[in-house]
């Protein structure tokens, strides 16, 4: 842990690569003019502020840091480091011990936690939620179709992956607007602010606690039941109760936020081009590589790794605990990697992207955030096909470590 | 750009062109791109992660497909061999 008291002044920034601050307004709304300014003067970034970290910006770095699993750790995934909590409940501290696996685990807890996990998010699997994914989608529509204006981020995108997940969960829907909040204060509201991190933090793990517990007595065919009982190659059997609660809180707390973000983004891109509407509806078929494509655009996820021993990495002298934010939003919009990055071309031929990761901790949940997407914008585009921000200037972004549009008014 | 991963010189001397195309199955993780663009020459495990069908032999019509594979993998996990 570092000294003195991590630097988290607002204070405008002047040098980007020395100074970034992911939580710039300007910059969470638009980071892509310092991206490509970065990936020209200093691929690597630094900063002192939220506690310090190293950014890259290129594909190849991206890809290089991510590989090396034995120097950039996946201990902590989160970068803000703002103090101590103030308070911390013991019982739920020791019950919380495992943290989030696979997310924050290396080899070889990852491997086992990974193996335990991804059987249940092949594309196959993940099929089975499309019919009750697209109802879902269907009954929101329904609510704010004969208004002829919605929030295609508020009414729409972040109401079907809490839903989509609960359902994975086997927990009450009608609850999912209460744990998309405690989602949002452990990734959005408390990245900067470690108290409301560990409250929201609290808050989940005791709902997910209690969740364990009914399923012990009562197992379903529900993903934690499925955990309860869950064996892989060298992996404890049964697998310990901690850890249950730690990827269940994974499974929650990644699956919300971020599909959410890249619905939300996608509607936004498409409520200012009709063109693309249009063509998704004359050419169903693009929508398999329109999905990718935005992903690819406005990726929506930037995890962090930690150093686990001093370092040089392209000249940057990076110590043992420094942080690594894993932009892979801006290695997508890498010039090198990709023709155009900035545009938005629904059929791209030849795309790579790494918003789901890459490497050893690519996201297990990839295909089901796909198929999401890919529902979500198709059922809207059957019943609104036409339709276009109501206000541009009214979006509101979050940004950080998870960036897509809160608020976006469309009019149709 | 214009770069292929893991697609080695096209040789050609006269005889009908084959292709034949390979996962490394250290460097796969799951992306199942492959398997999106060109589910007749990939198949998945349980867990996602990718395998060429057969020997990998890419039949005729097919290797744009098996071209479009190996460049959408962010993990440079598949090759392609082209021989006569």
């Amino acid at each position: 842990m570092a000294t003195e008291p991590a630097k988290t002044h607002t204070e405008p920034v002047e040098d980007w690569a020395t100074d970034y601050d992911i939580f710039d307004a300007g910059y969470v709304k638009d980071p892509f003019p310092t991206w490509d300014e970065l990936r020209e003067k200093c691929p690597v970034a630094h900063t002192e502020r939220w506690g310090g970290s190293w950014m890259p910006t290129t594909y190849e770095d991206l890809r290089k840091i991510a590989a090396d699993v034995e120097i950039f750790s996946s201990r902590n995934p989160l970068v803000a480091t703002v103090g101590e909590p103030a308070e911390i409940n013991p019982e739920m501290e020791e019950r919380a011990a495992a943290g989030a696996p696979p997310i924050s685990s290396d080899p070889p807890v990852h491997t086992w936690s990974r193996a335990l996990l991804l059987p249940k998010f092949s594309i196959k699997e993940v099929s089975g939620y499309e019919d009750e994914t697209r109802e879902l989608c269907r009954s929101l529509i329904d609510g704010f179709i004969d208004k002829g204006r919605a929030d295609a981020a508020a009414d729409y995108a972040q109401q079907i992956p809490s839903r989509v997940i609960a359902g994975m969960l086997g927990i009450p829907q009608e609850r999912a607007g209460e744990f998309t909040e405690w989602v949002r204060g452990f990734l959005e509201y408390g990245l900067t602010n470690v108290d409301v991190r560990s409250g929201a933090a609290m808050q989940i793990l005791s709902f997910l606690n209690e969740q364990i517990q009914e399923r012990k007595a009562n197992p379903g065919d529900d993903l934690i039941s499925y955990l309860l009982q869950a064996k892989a190659d060298g992996a404890p059997d049964p697998i310990p109760e901690p850890h249950v609660l730690g990827t269940c809180f994974l499974l929650l707390v990644a699956g919300i936020d971020t599909t959410w973000s890249s619905i939300g983004s996608a509607m936004w891109h498409l409520a200012q081009n009709p063109d693309d509407c249009k063509r998704l509806i004359d050419e169903p078929e693009l929508i398999t590589s329109a999905v990718e494509e935005l992903l690819r655009a406005y990726s929506p996820v930037t995890m962090a790794r930690e150093v686990t021993r001093d370092a040089q990495y392209n000249g940057c002298p990076m110590k043992e605990n420094d942080k690594i934010l894993m932009n892979f939003p801006a290695a997508n919009r890498d010039p090198e990697k990709f023709e155009n990055p900035d545009e938005v071309i629904l059929d791209r031929k030849i795309n790579p992207h790494i918003a789901f990761g890459v490497g050893i901790h690519r996201c297990a949940g990839s295909n089901l955030a796909r198929m999401e997407m890919r529902v979500a914008i198709e059922e809207w585009l059957k019943r609104i096909p036409e339709f276009r921000l109501e206000d541009p200037e009214a979006v509101t972004w979050a940004g950080g470590q998870v960036r897509g549009p809160r608020k976006c008014a469309v009019v149709f | 750009m214009g770069r292929r991963p893991g697609a080695r010189a096209t040789q050609v001397r006269g005889g009908v062109l084959a292709m034949r195309i390979k996962v490394d199955t250290e460097k796969c993780e799951g992306h199942n791109r492959c398997f999106v663009v060109a589910a007749e020459l990939f198949e998945l495990d349980d867990s996602g992660y990718a395998h060429e069908v057969g020997d990998g032999k890419v039949p005729a019509g097919l290797e744009e497909k098996a071209r479009l594979a190996v460049t959408n993998c962010p993990e440079q996990a598949i090759s392609i061999d082209e021989d006569d």
